[in-house]
């Protein structure tokens, strides 16, 4: 088989989970989205470790051990989600926005700088 | 002479009922299915459907671990990624009480931006990988190399210390998603006292 077919469909796969990380607005979706990167990156694993003929079976090792750490991932992350649910009534990513910066603003506004430094002298 | 003969034979057995073409006709064809489901995934406004379209796309990654010879990690794929991590994601749309119509603002106002990185990300890399790769095939015949004991030999010949690291953090991301999850002692008198 071609080694290029296996290359090109995980990095479109991965190109959509970007796709859906940037864009979705719940953060559950874009869960999802990064769980289709994860396996993007598992498809290579696994086609390069047979391409290579490993005898560790290093690819394979490591496809196991990233299934296993995306398990744990999406078990802290519902948990995270479901506690921002909980305290917040939402969901959707773009409302969390706590630590943003002020608008209308660049990084730091001159006069609240020069008040800071009156008020530390 | 007969030992290359036994040899074509015990490969045709052990490659199964597909010729090489057709290997990669399937891969191609189950290809164009996941990644369909891939994006259907990221650009339908039904939450639910989100996940259920993620079962496709997971699981024609399966399919296409088959076709590598990777059995072991496709099985550990349908059961870890089909049967737990979509059950779960189904769950937490369920317990945010996400809508289950369509829901409009499913999508953030960010989406050109993101498209456009997409876009450029997949142009760039698939140029690479495929000026890279372009004379590189991979042998598939032979004795498959991910059956069951092969990954078992190798994974507790070789691998034996990460996998019991590994062990370690599940049990870690166990109990840490128990503590966060449960309520603290101050939030259920809260509670108590706002329902009355």
């Amino acid at each position: 088989m071609h080694l290029v077919y296996p290359a090109v469909l995980a990095v479109l796969l991965f190109c959509t989970g970007v796709y859906g990380v940037l864009a979705r607005r719940n953060a559950i979706l874009v869960l999802m989205s990064v769980e289709l990167m994860l396996n993007a990156v598992n498809l290579n694993l696994v086609a390069f470790d047979v391409w290579l003929r490993d005898t560790l079976h290093a690819g394979q090792a490591l496809t196991l051990f990233t299934i296993a750490i995306a398990a744990a991932e999406i078990g802290i992350g519902l948990a995270i989600v479901l506690q921002v649910h909980r305290n917040r009534g939402t969901a959707d990513i773009d409302r969390l926005r706590d630590l943003r910066e002020p608008d209308g603003a660049g990084p730091q506004q001159p006069a609240d700088h020069d008040e800071k430094a009156e008020a530390a002298a | 002479m007969t030992g290359t003969g036994t040899h074509d034979v015990l490969a045709a057995q052990a490659h199964g009922f597909l010729s090489p073409t057709g290997v990669e006709i399937v891969f191609l064809l189950v290809g164009v299915v996941t990644l369909g489901a891939a994006i259907v995934t990221v650009t339908t406004r039904q939450l639910v459907h989100a996940a259920l379209w993620l079962v496709v796309a997971l699981g024609g990654i399966a399919v296409e671990y088959l076709l590598l010879t990777a059995e072991f990690i496709a099985w550990v794929q349908v059961l870890i990624y089909v049967g737990s991590v979509v059950v779960l994601l189904l769950f937490g749309l369920m317990l945010t009480k996400a809508p289950i119509g369509r829901s409009p603002d499913a999508d953030s106002a960010n989406r050109p931006a993101a498209l456009a990185v997409a876009v450029a990300a997949a142009a760039a890399l698939v140029w690479v990988v495929a000026d890279a790769f372009r004379t590189t095939w991979i042998d598939l015949r032979g004795a498959p190399q991910g059956t069951t004991k092969v990954s078992g030999e190798i994974l507790f010949r070789h691998w034996v210390l990460p996998f019991e690291a590994l062990s370690v953090l599940l049990l870690a991301a166990l109990v840490g998603a128990i503590v966060l999850s449960r309520r603290t002692e101050r939030e259920n008198t809260e509670r108590k006292n706002g329902a009355r």
